[in-house]
Formats: C-alpha cells, sequence, structure tokens
C-alpha cells in the first residue's frame, strides 16, 4: 500500500528546483488573473474599496466644514510660478505707456502684433457691420447669425479659411476644407487635439524651448505629460532626430507611453523654421515609432526672413508617409493680429481625430457673428495680400531695428525668419550661468529696467540666459526707450 | 537549458528507481491520479514546465481576445490577427515581428502595473507591430462612437437639417419641436432697439482685436449681472465679480464639473434632465452621473427621500458623490423649484457636503402665472460662506436672450477656488471680443433689457396656452410648465406597448408620418415611457393648428392600429 500525498514530489523537493518553483508561479498567476478579472478596471481607483471608505470617512468628519473642491482643481487655482505669467501678472499692474506712464513695465513677454492695426481698422469700419448682417436677399436677416449653426463652423468659413492658409504658405499646399475643424481659438484647438490623440497619462515629446503656454493648453484638463526634448545653442535650437530618438527610449523606460510629436513652426520663442529636411526626418521618425505628429503652426504667416515656410501639410501630402498621423494647428491671433477674435482651427488628415474635435466643439467654438465677420475678411483678397505684405514687411523692419540696438549693446540673438519675437542671449548679463542666475537676471529687468521679457526657464530652456522678447507691440520710438534701459541695467550688473 | 540538463537525468534515474521498486511490492491496488506525473515531478522537466505554460499561453490568448471587445474596432483587427500568427509559433511569440521598436516595449511594462509580466508584453507586440494606422487615444473612442449619435435626440436634429419645415417654401418638411431656440420671439425688438450705429460703436478694432480677459471684461459682467437681476424679477442681485463667461451653457458645465468632482466622482441627475448632460458632464472630465429617478405620481418632483437613497447606494458602491445638479426652471418638464424645495436641498447638500449646480438657463422665460420663480442665489443670499460656497448657478444668455449662435454663458458662483480655477479655464473655451462687444451694446440698456424680458415672457406664455389647449383637445396632457421653452406631453395613451420600445415607436411615427421632432422621454432618461419633450418657443402662433393637425394624424394611425 502506498499513501498518495498530493504533490508529494514538490513538497519532498523531489521534483527537482524547476517543477518545484515553476507549478506554484502558475497556480498563483492563475489566481493573480482570476482575481484581476473580477475586480472592477484599475483605471477607476475610486472604486477599490480602501479609498471609497477612505473619502468616505473623509467626508463624514468634514460634513460641517466646507465643501471641498477636486483635487485637481486646486493647482488650477493657484497662482501660476511661472515666470511667465508672473512677468505677464506684472505688467498689468504698471503699464508702460508713452505719454501717461513712462515709468511703467514695457511688455515684450507677449507675442501679440500692433503693426498693421492701421490696416485692419480701415477694413473693419469699411465692412465690419455689413459683413455680420449681409444675407441672401440683401436685407439684414438676424437669424442667420442668432442660431445654431453646426459646431466646426460654417462651410463658407472653412473654405476661406482653406484658401488663406494655402496663400500665406505660399500656395504650395492645398488644404481640405472637409479636414478642418474650426475652435475658438489656438488655446482650446491644442486642448482638444492633446484630449484626441492621447490618454492621460500618456506623453508628447517637445523640442525646447518651448511656448511656456502648452503647460496650461495641455496638462490643465487632459493630464498628458510634455517630455522636454532639449536643443542647444550649438544647433541653433532645432531639434535632431537623434534626440528625438534618445528621448523617447527614455521616456519608455521610465514607463510612459508617448503618443506624438509637438513642435511649432516657425519655433516659439526662437523663431527658426524647420527646413524641408527636418520635417521629412521628423515624419519619418514618427511613422516610424508609430506616433503622431502635431505641428503648430500658428506664426506661418508671420515670416520675414529669407527661408522659406514650409507647412507640415505639404510634406504629408507627398504620399510618402502615412498622413493620418499628420495634424495642424492655425490661428489668426498672429498672422492677422486680431487675438480678440479667438478664431483658431484643427486641421488633420485622421478621420476620426477630425471626428472628435467636431463633436468637441460644442465646449469651444467659434460664435456665428465672428464666423460671418471672418469670412468676410479672409475672402476679402485684396485685402489680405495688401495686408499679408505690409505684415512681412513691417516685421521684418522692426526685427532688423531692434536687434540692430541689442547688437550695440552686444548683446546677440539667435538666428530667426519668424514670428514676432527674438531670442535673445543675455548669458554675458547673467551673474551665474545657472538657472538661479536667470531668475535674478529676470528679476532685475522687470523691477529695475521695468523690462518684461520671458526667460528661458519659462521655456524649458536647457541653457541659462536666454529670453524670448516679443517687439511687434513696441512702436519704434519705444525701441531706444528700451535699449537704454537694457543698457543701464548691464552697466550696474558690470560694476 | 544547459543548467537543467543535469536535473533531468538525475530525477529521471531516480524514478526509474523507484517505480520500478513501488510495481513490485504493491501489485494489487493503484491509484490514479490525474497528472501524477507532472504534480509529482515525475513526469520530467519538459512536461512539468510546458503543460503550465501552454495552458497559460491559452488563458493569455482567451482574455486578450475578450478584451478586445471594449477596444476600438481597428485595433481589435490587428489584435486578432497578430495574436493568430503568434499563437502558432507560440514558443517564441516575438519573433514573428519585425518590428525593432519591440526591444523598448519593455519600458511600457510599468503603465500596467498588475499584469503579470509576460502578459502585458503579449498585449504590448500588437500596438508596435509597424506599418499599422496609428490610433487615437482611447478615451475619444466614446466621443466618435458613444456619442449617441444613434439617440433619437440626434437622429431627430439631423433630419431637420435635412428637411425643415417652412409654411412657405416647404410645408412638407420636418417642424422643429427639438431644439431649444427662441427663433420667433422678440428677435426683431432687438434690432429696432440697436440700430446699426449702437453695435458699430462698440466694434471699434482696438476693442475688439487685442487680447481681453477671456473669463468676459467687466463691462459685460456688469451687463450680464444687470440682466440676471432683472430676470429674476430684482429679488436678488447679482455681483459682476462672481461672473465667469464661457462660450456657451455646455462648457460652463463641463468646466464646473471638472472644478467640482475628480475623475471616477459622481453627480447625482434627477431625471428627467436635459439630454446634455450625457456630454457636458461626463465626455472629458470622466465624472459620472447618477440619475435621481423622479416619477409622474409625484408631478416629477424630486424627493429627498430619493435623493438620499441614491446618495446611498452610490456611496455603498464606492462612489464618491460631489454634487447635485437641477435645473430651474426644469428642463425638460418646465416646473419651477419652490421655496421649501431649495432650502431643503440645501439642507440634503449641506449634511452630505456637497456641491449644488444650479442650471438656471431658463430664467428670464419664466412665463406662469401660478409660480414664482427663486433663483438659489436668493436661497443663500442670507446664509453663511460656508453654505454659498457649494451653491454654483449656470446661466444662458443664448436661451433667454434668444440668441444661441452668440454662445456665451455664465458660471456664477460663491466660492473662491471655483472661480480663480474657471478663470484661468476659459482660455479653454473663451468669448471672443466681438462677441462681447456685441453682448455689452445690446444688454446694457436697462429699460431695453426690461422691456425685452416682458415681451419675451408674454409671447412664450401666449403660444405655451395656445399649444397646450390644441393637445388636450386630441386628449394629449401636459404637466404644467412655468418656465422654458418646453412643454412636457404625457402620450402615454398613444404608445403600442409601455415600454421604451413603445416610446420609440411612437417618436418615428411622429417624425416620419407627423414629421414633427420631438424628444422622447428616453433621452432625457426619463423612467417611464410615453413622455415627450416639445420645444414650442421655434412656434409662430399660425403655427400651431398645423402642429395639431400632424400630431391628430399620428393620432389616428395609432387607434387603428390598436
Amino acid at each position: 500500500m502506498r499513501l498518495i500525498v498530493p504533490l508529494r514530489g514538490v513538497i519532498q523537493g523531489r521534483g527537482g528546483l524547476f517543477v518545484g518553483s515553476l507549478i506554484p508561479c502558475c497556480l498563483f498567476y492563475f489566481l493573480q488573473l482570476y482575481l484581476k478579472r473580477r475586480r472592477p478596471p484599475p483605471s477607476d481607483p475610486t472604486e477599490l474599496p480602501r479609498t471609497s471608505s477612505l473619502s468616505n470617512l473623509f467626508s463624514r468628519g468634514n460634513s460641517i466644514g466646507r465643501v471641498r473642491v477636486s483635487s485637481r482643481a486646486v493647482p488650477v487655482a493657484k497662482p501660476s510660478d511661472s515666470p511667465y505669467y508672473i512677468g505677464l501678472e506684472r505688467v498689468k499692474t504698471d503699464p508702460y505707456d508713452r505719454i501717461t506712464n513712462t515709468d511703467g513695465i514695457m511688455q515684450l513677454g507677449l507675442a501679440e502684433s500692433t503693426l498693421c492695426f492701421d490696416l485692419l481698422q480701415r477694413w473693419m469700419s469699411e465692412n465690419l457691420m455689413d459683413s455680420i448682417m449681409q444675407s441672401d436677399d440683401g436685407e439684414f436677416d438676424i437669424s442667420s447669425i442668432a442660431m445654431y449653426k453646426p459646431f466646426e463652423g460654417l462651410l463658407e468659413l472653412r473654405v476661406a479659411f482653406a484658401d488663406f492658409m494655402s496663400r500665406i504658405m505660399g500656395g504650395n499646399v492645398s488644404f481640405d476644407p472637409s479636414n478642418m475643424v474650426i475652435t475658438a481659438g489656438g488655446t482650446p484647438a491644442m486642448e482638444v487635439l492633446a484630449f484626441c490623440l492621447a490618454d492621460h497619462g500618456n506623453a508628447f515629446l517637445i523640442p525646447t524651448p518651448y511656448y511656456p503656454g502648452f503647460d496650461r493648453d495641455i496638462k490643465f484638463r487632459t493630464g498628458v505629460e510634455l517630455i522636454p526634448v532639449h536643443c542647444r545653442s550649438s544647433d541653433n535650437f532645432t531639434v535632431t532626430v537623434s534626440a528625438l530618438e534618445q528621448a523617447l527610449n527614455q521616456a519608455r523606460k521610465r514607463g510612459s507611453k508617448v503618443s506624438g510629436i509637438l513642435f511649432s513652426n516657425p519655433s516659439n520663442p526662437v523663431g527658426n523654421i524647420l527646413s524641408r529636411e527636418t520635417l521629412h526626418d521628423i515624419l519619418r521618425f514618427a511613422q516610424e515609432k508609430n506616433i503622431h505628429v502635431i505641428s503648430d503652426e500658428i506664426f506661418a504667416g508671420s515670416v520675414y526672413g529669407d527661408k522659406e515656410f514650409v507647412s507640415m501639410a505639404e510634406i504629408a501630402e507627398l504620399g510618402e508617409f502615412d498622413k493620418s498621423r499628420v495634424h495642424i494647428i492655425y490661428g489668426l491671433s498672429k498672422d492677422l493680429s486680431i487675438p480678440g477674435f479667438r478664431a483658431g482651427l484643427i486641421y488633420s488628415f485622421h478621420e476620426d481625430v477630425v471626428n472628435a474635435a467636431k463633436k468637441l466643439m460644442r465646449f469651444s467654438s467659434m460664435s456665428v457673428p465672428v464666423q460671418r465677420i471672418l469670412i468676410s475678411l479672409l475672402s476679402d483678397v485684396r485685402f489680405i495680400e495688401e495686408y499679408m505684405k505690409a505684415h512681412k514687411q513691417r516685421i521684418r523692419d522692426k526685427h532688423i531695428r531692434f536687434v540692430e540696438g541689442l547688437k550695440q549693446l552686444g548683446i546677440p540673438c539667435a538666428e530667426s525668419g519668424g514670428g514676432l519675437y527674438c531670442w535673445v542671449d543675455m548669458r554675458s548679463l547673467l551673474t551665474s550661468y545657472s538657472e538661479k542666475g536667470e531668475l535674478e537676471l529676470f528679476e532685475k529687468l522687470l523691477t529695475v529696467a521695468k523690462i518684461n521679457a520671458t526667460p528661458g526657464t519659462a521655456c524649458y530652456c536647457i541653457e541659462p540666459g536666454w529670453f524670448r522678447c516679443c517687439f511687434t507691440a513696441l512702436a519704434d520710438e519705444d525701441i531706444p526707450v528700451t535699449m537704454e534701459r537694457i543698457r543701464q541695467l548691464a552697466e550696474s550688473s558690470k560694476s | 537549458m544547459t543548467r537543467t540538463e543535469p536535473n533531468r537525468s538525475r530525477s529521471s534515474n531516480s524514478n526509474s528507481g523507484d517505480g520500478g521498486s513501488g510495481g513490485g511490492r504493491t501489485t494489487g491496488m493503484r491509484v490514479i491520479v490525474p497528472l501524477q506525473g507532472v504534480v509529482q515531478g515525475r513526469g520530467g522537466l519538459f512536461l512539468g514546465s510546458v503543460i503550465p505554460c501552454a495552458f497559460f499561453y491559452f488563458l493569455q490568448f482567451y482574455l486578450k481576445r475578450n478584451r478586445k471587445n471594449d477596444d476600438s474596432d481597428n485595433s481589435g483587427e490587428r489584435n486578432s490577427s497578430s495574436s493568430s500568427s503568434s499563437s502558432s509559433s507560440s514558443s517564441s511569440p516575438n519573433s514573428g515581428l519585425p518590428d525593432p521598436t519591440r526591444s523598448q516595449s519593455a519600458g511600457h511594462l510599468t503603465e500596467l502595473t498588475g499584469l503579470p509580466r509576460s502578459l502585458s508584453r503579449i498585449l504590448l507586440s500588437p500596438r508596435n507591430s509597424g506599418g499599422g494606422a496609428v490610433s487615437v487615444s482611447g478615451r475619444v473612442n466614446c466621443v466618435i462612437k458613444g456619442g449617441g449619435d444613434s439617440s433619437p435626440y440626434y437622429v431627430g436634429q439631423k433630419r431637420v437639417e435635412e428637411d425643415p419645415y417652412n409654411d412657405l417654401g416647404n410645408p412638407d418638411g420636418v417642424i422643429q419641436l427639438g431644439l431649444a431656440q427662441n427663433n420667433k420671439l422678440s428677435l426683431d425688438d432687438w434690432v429696432l432697439e440697436n440700430p446699426k450705429e449702437a453695435i458699430s460703436e462698440g466694434l471699434s478694432i482696438s476693442g475688439i482685436a487685442s487680447y481681453e480677459p477671456s473669463d468676459g471684461l467687466l463691462e459685460l459682467k456688469m451687463a450680464v449681472a444687470g440682466f440676471m437681476t432683472e430676470a429674476t424679477k430684482n429679488s436678488v442681485s447679482f455681483d459682476p465679480s462672481q461672473l465667469v463667461l464661457t462660450s456657451g451653457a455646455s462648457s460652463a458645465i463641463e468646466i464646473l464639473s471638472f472644478c467640482l468632482a475628480d475623475s471616477g466622482n459622481a453627480f447625482l441627475v434627477p431625471t428627467p434632465c436635459s439630454p446634455g448632460y450625457d456630454r457636458d458632464v461626463k465626455w472629458r472630465t470622466g465624472v459620472d452621473v447618477i440619475h435621481v429617478p423622479c416619477r409622474s405620481a409625484d408631478n416629477f418632483n424630486m424627493s429627498m427621500v430619493v435623493l438620499d437613497r441614491a446618495f446611498y447606494q452610490a456611496k455603498k458602491r464606492g462612489v464618491r458623490i460631489r454634487g447635485i445638479i437641477i435645473s430651474n426652471p426644469s428642463n425638460p418638464t418646465g416646473s419651477l423649484l419652490s421655496r421649501e424645495n431649495l432650502y431643503a436641498l440645501l439642507d440634503f447638500a449641506r449634511e452630505r457636503n456637497i456641491h449644488i449646480i444650479s442650471n438656471e438657463v431658463f430664467a428670464g422665460s419664466v412665463h406662469g402665472e401660478e409660480d414664482e420663480f427663486v433663483s438659489m442665489a436668493e436661497i443663500v443670499d442670507t446664509e453663511e460662506n460656508i453654505d454659498r460656497e457649494r451653491v454654483h448657478i449656470v446661466y444662458d444668455l443664448s436661451k433667454d436672450f434668444s440668441f444661441p449662435g452668440l454662445r456665451s454663458a455664465a458660471i456664477y458662483s460663491f466660492n473662491e477656488n471655483v472661480l480663480s480655477a474657471s478663470r484661468k479655464l476659459t482660455t479653454l473655451s473663451p468669448v471672443s471680443s466681438p462677441t462681447q462687444h456685441l453682448l455689452i451694446s445690446a444688454i446694457s440698456n436697462p429699460k431695453f433689457v426690461h422691456r425685452f424680458v416682458k415681451t419675451n415672457r408674454q409671447r412664450l406664455q401666449s403660444i405655451y396656452t395656445e399649444l397646450v389647449k390644441g393637445l388636450k383637445e386630441l386628449g394629449i396632457e401636459c404637466t404644467r410648465s412655468n418656465g422654458g421653452f418646453y412643454c412636457w406631453a404625457d402620450m402615454r395613451g398613444l404608445i403600442s406597448s409601455y415600454s421604451e420600445k413603445g416610446e420609440i415607436e411612437l417618436w418615428n411615427k411622429l417624425l416620419n408620418i407627423g414629421k414633427i421632432n420631438v424628444i422622447p422621454g428616453s433621452c432625457c432618461h426619463c423612467i417611464e415611457p410615453g413622455w415627450f419633450r416639445i420645444c414650442f418657443s421655434n412656434l409662430s402662433e399660425s403655427d400651431v393648428p398645423v402642429v395639431m393637425n400632424r400630431i391628430r394624424k399620428v393620432c389616428e394611425t395609432c387607434k387603428s392600429q390598436n
């Protein structure tokens, strides 16, 4: 007679080390899997028993206390600690004015342009009311502006936008109105795209230095991370595929999923224009890694250098790559200098993204009267031609004037070809070559010299000492004032 | 493998010796144990490791296949095709896929915490199998597919868009009784009162082109506060500094949901409710909606007992309730919440320490004489700060002001944190400067506002009376509506079966035979079938007989079928 002991071999170690360890492991896996399937989805942590009991206790204990806002709203409600926003706030309290407040703070932190207001003023005074009030039979029909209209924008507006965009991009590329969704500004366009392309906790690669506003636009509500890809002054802050590759690998090692690459072209804050080859390389890289490409081309019409601007749409249309991964953001705030209109758009080659964005526009669509104004503005080809010519010419003049002034002070700028700003190398003014030194200089610029420029730290630049200065809101006579202020600061820091 | 070889030979030696001697001693009886060899380790290392591994792989494939159904269709195809290819070479499941990035895919492992390691690796490989189309985010799939496009609400809107009724141009078209807009009312007044010069005055270029505060100009906030005060018949005065302007009530509700609740939390919503909440609250914020059904027996008034029960049921399930969303005047029933009700609600919220979102988009469209509209702002006006902080009001200029194309709404909150957070969030759904200036020029004249609100009320009242009278003649009763653009009609007598299916059948008949687009109760999450929301603000009085004739036609077909 022999007693049967279950798993005797294992217990006695006769099964060998391998089997003895493998079988319990397998059993354990099965158990885990079983348990996991029975559990509610892990993406929903509040349904875990522990958290809920905690929160229940919490609310009970607090029932006479104040009601709380959601934990994700708390960081939003707090005042921002980024120098970008601190500077903007400070200017609001004490803005410079040539006549009334000559000691006020000079605004070089906000990318807005007043260069062509005279042209806009003329157009608006001639056409504004007609554009809102127009209707088919020539008589004013209020229902044409008051009623609910499709969220993604009137077809006429999308056609006008497509035409306008291909015009300012040199006519090399045509845009399809059906791939277009009109938004209430570039900011919501960015957020909606981030929501559509990445899940909570996923990430975008973004070459630094980048526009400080992206932090808010993307991170506030969507929970998407931004992974900086550091670019250096030795490359004139142009992104390289090897840097992208390295950042992607590091991110994957850390366990975050990268859903796309986001960059602005012409770049903000440096102002350089990506070459056709670079765009090719980026798209090829994205194709290889199967990720999205978001190109922010909001400064496409504000190009003043000799270098030609190439839209990502043009590269995508070549047919060499799968274009459904390409998404473009555009807006009129910079190129037409009408930020108050909050006119932006998403141009995407991905059908699902277009459909989803259309539906999400219930939250940030453009009001119909504004759409009417824009339709007549954008379809007035003669005006647009005249405006764009003047716009480019005036930025170029202003840029030369501003850069020349800085050069005389011994302060160089990075090479740039587009945008309403220049990227100024103030390394010579730093007391210490570090982030701390840069923020000290920022503080000095703001309080002593009374100039609000955006420090590189706010743009996540890896090298300290660079500042973004927007010059398009300055009048010609303000430039000497600004230069004088910087000169005094430079002298005081040297002594 | 080389390490295990000596083990194997050793164990097989001992096996043979053991088996031989055992067989000699116990000749009579032998118990058969399934997989005894494996269990005792006698089956050899190979079988002992291969069999559990194979089981495990099969299990994985099974799980993977099931999981797929939740994902998007195209990723499902990709996954299943790759799983079948890898199952054929299960010993080396990754070798068939020529993607260079897969070696890095181990970096993804931590994102799937709690999963056994090898499982997550297999799940990852199809995602990286190169050449496939790039996929959109998972959360947007519910917007694209689950957005409720097949719900009668959107099907009906679409039909109206394709074939809209026009008394001269298209007398056979579909009459829009589904969407709350107010196009027959008061619009001419607005133009008469505001000649072109007055509007263009506000629209000078420096005023409209440059950056403005995205939460609204102070001028506009003052005008809106004035308008709201007027709409509530001066019973409460609104403080402009507590207003945040957004582009439409949808975004106002979304911003509030974001600020008041975390992802996975929930709001209580008494039903029938506005169909829009499903999108506004849930889509991007990840906040859930828990419906609290109200019944016709209570005239669709909510009772605190039911609210309480819903609150505890949710709590038991581990869902944290952060607030309650009410609409007053109610959408769709049009009833007004009494002062007692509002106090009871505030007590409830205080006891449970939750927020109240009071959706008062129809505050200026109260047309009934019997009841008085009481704003939540009035209730908390006298309360302490602690209680005021839990109250947030959504106000819509597009509804009352008959101007949905302007897409402007306001959040009125007593909570400093909510205000400062939503001010920043309005950059994501701003009101453009031209729109703001248009609104300022339209509503900053108090005399005009006063007259406007009055005319609006009168017109709503007369058309409502007309419509209800007509419906009554057809034997269709409505609940008493005192505010808003809707009446809530009881068509239980017309449905063939007392169920949601019967209701949708009737809705289909109304749309296809009667050619009128109404909203069935199921869209408003009403638990009783047979109720329909009819929006009358689109109608002029001459349209009412047309509508009645069409409904009569449907009634007759229903009766003949029965």
